[in-house]
């Protein structure tokens, strides 16, 4: 059973946001596998060690991407393919279409990928990813079967979860509760070193820039929230008083009441 | 003149809050950019409710459970005899997997999770958190139709006292790649965290899962669903349903209650946006102050009940 994870390399989610111009500063930002990637590489290392075959580790990006790689490498996974390309100039559809071309290219029963991007919170790629494949896509998973030819997925919906039922090859994006996912192991880091990241252009997949960065979505504008102008604090030492605060915010402040 | 198209969807017969949101900022949009509202349902059910927002019509798909490629086939027919000028989700579940789906058949790019909208220029604009809400995107989404997903709770529901919308019966396919098998709900009738206009959050300070129980009284006296932070998710207290933060649900309530939570950044990531915030914690230096409107410094343990029993008697009233 071979797989492909699609990883992307953001900001640390302790990192201190700044802003220049219509992007984020990327100077001295810590950057990390995006946090549902880890449950999506994990699913795959399981599978892998289960049933055999590959697991290939994708993503587009630039130059310093290739530490999420060698990080999911050093995980277990056996392969890893770098596309080239500055991503942040690229919306969804086109990161999308880089993806799909980038998994045509590598042999492979399933593709995961992290439920949403942490940092730009987009939650688009994996859907559009299954569109362009025309695969069916399974979103939000917390529990996964993988037999031959379908899968059995549980998908988080609001306030329940739905199981389904999906042929394969299929597209899953990852949700937490998937799986516990593991640290590297130092073992894990030294032979992660000798295996060779393959890098490819956009051009070496056939893809045309124009289209990869048309920006269907175009950010105009990018700014801090305003601070909150700080809110009361007072002293609950005495609970019937504190109380008695509390219910007077919420019926004249909050109007819930 | 092609306006805007409203996904919206039933639960126990009703509109969801949600689509009534995405309903009702549609139409603001309709407005402005010349046009009729109009909505996809997957029950005639919905015209009713769908023409007091101001829908004009609502084009019925009978598919009876959501599948992926069943509603994407159906919606972009829709899409392509419409014409409309803007494609509006509402940011539940069945949106976001189905949003991007359509963007990527009729080539065209998203806004996710927008948190206010306009129609500018001939182009729509929107408004959307970026780095859990750590900073705040303006974007312009190109192409048509202009594909935006709407931040549940973010726009208010109005309702305009339009009568029925026509009901045009559109031809629907509803096989799968996919089949939803089972629909498992855990905790029967408790309030998702995702659409509550109140949520009442416990965290770690609440020392072991049976205290949850302070959490729920509070909750289910004032309507409000539980939410949780993520280190009591962890401790397997309670459900990842109910997490609030990066990894957990993003939220913007009325109201947001937090009581024994530190408010560490990814926590604040996740409810920040929400309209009035109350924190109880004993400890006068936790950061979950910075973003309270209402903090008290004191023990949940003593404050909880007393607070649960006010809001008792100020609801019999
Ligand atoms: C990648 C990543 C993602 C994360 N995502 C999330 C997320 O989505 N959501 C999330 O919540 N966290 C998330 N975290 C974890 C986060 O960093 C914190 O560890 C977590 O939020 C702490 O939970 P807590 O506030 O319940 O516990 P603690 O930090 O232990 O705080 C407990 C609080 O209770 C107070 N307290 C104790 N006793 C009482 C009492 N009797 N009365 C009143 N107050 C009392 C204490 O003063 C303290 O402030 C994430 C972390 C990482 C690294
Ligand atoms: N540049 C990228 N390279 C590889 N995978 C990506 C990239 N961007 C997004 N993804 C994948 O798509 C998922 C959803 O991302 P998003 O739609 O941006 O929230 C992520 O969790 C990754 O699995």
């Amino acid at each position: 059973m071979n797989s492909v994870v699609c990883i992307s390399h953001v900001p640390d989610t302790e990192s201190r946001i700044k802003v220049t111009g219509n992007k984020i500063d990327e100077t001295g930002l810590k950057f990390i596998v995006s946090p549902y990637d880890e449950f999506a590489l994990e699913e795959a290392i399981r599978l892998k060690e289960k049933s055999g075959g590959d697991v290939t580790v994708l993503t587009f990006g630039p130059d310093r991407a290739q530490q999420c790689l060698r990080e999911a490498l050093a995980r277990g996974a056996t392969k890893a393919l770098h596309v080239k390309g500055e991503v942040s100039d690229a919306d969804s559809l086109g990161i999308a279409k880089v993806l799909a071309a980038a998994i045509k290219s590598v042999p492979h029963d399933v593709v995961f990928l992290g439920k949403q991007g942490v940092g730009t919170d987009n939650g688009l790629v994996g859907p559009m990813v299954a569109e362009l494949l025309g695969y069916p896509q399974v979103n939000v998973i917390t529990h996964l079967e993988i037999g031959d030819g379908k899968l059995v997925a549980h998908r988080e919906i609001e306030g329940a979860e739905e199981v389904l039922e999906a042929l394969t090859p299929a597209i899953v994006t990852a949700q937490k509760g998937l799986n516990e996912p593991r640290y590297a192991s130092l073992k894990g880091i030294m032979a992660a070193k000798k295996i060779v990241i393959d890098v490819k252009s956009l051009a070496d997949l056939g893809l045309d820039e124009g289209d990869v960065f048309q920006q269907r979505v175009v950010v105009v504008a990018m700014e801090m929230p305003a601070e909150k102008s700080g809110g009361r604090k007072i002293d609950g030492s005495d609970p019937n008083a504190a109380a008695q605060e509390i219910i007077k915010y919420i019926k004249e402040e909050a109007k819930a009441l | 003149m092609p306006g805007v198209l409203v996904f919206t969807e039933i639960k126990d017969g009703k509109l969801k809050k949600a689509s009534r949101e995405a309903l009702s900022i549609g139409r603001q949009l309709a407005e402005a950019a010349g046009g009729d509202l109009v909505a996809f349902a997957s029950d005639a059910a919905a015209a009713e409710e769908a023409g007091r927002y101001g829908a004009k019509k609502v084009y019925v798909a009978a598919i009876p459970a959501y599948t992926t490629e069943a509603y994407t086939a159906a919606l972009t027919q829709v899409v392509n005899d419409v014409q409309p000028s803007v494609l509006l989700f509402a940011g539940t579940s069945n949106g976001r997997d189905l949003a991007p789906r359509v963007a990527a058949r009729v080539n065209v790019g998203v806004a996710s999770d927008v948190d206010r909208l306009e129609w500018l220029n001939g182009k729509l604009r929107a408004r959307r958190p970026v780095y859990s809400g750590k900073a705040f995107a303006t974007v312009e989404v190109t192409g048509t139709p202009a594909i935006a997903t709407t931040r549940p709770n973010a726009f208010p529901a109005e309702e305009v006292g339009g009568g029925a919308a026509e009901v045009v019966n559109v031809s629907a396919d509803a096989a799968d790649r996919v089949k939803v098998v089972e629909t498992k709900v855990p905790e029967a009738g408790e309030l998702s965290v995702a659409e509550a206009d109140i949520i009442v959050s416990g965290g770690r300070g609440l020392k072991e899962a049976a205290n949850f129980s302070y959490i729920r009284d509070l909750a289910h006296a004032i309507g409000g669903a539980v939410g949780a932070s993520r280190a009591t998710v962890d401790a397997g207290w309670i459900d990842h349903q109910h997490q609030v933060g990066q990894t957990g649900r993003v939220v913007s309530p009325n109201l947001y209650i937090a009581a024994g939570v530190s408010g560490a950044i990814q926590h604040l990531a996740g409810m920040s946006s929400s309209k009035h915030i109350v924190a109880i914690n004993k400890d006068p230096e936790a950061p979950i102050f910075r973003v309270a409107d209402l903090g008290v410094v004191g023990d949940l343990f003593q404050i909880l009940p007393v607070l649960t029993e006010e809001v008792k008697k100020a609801k019999a009233h």
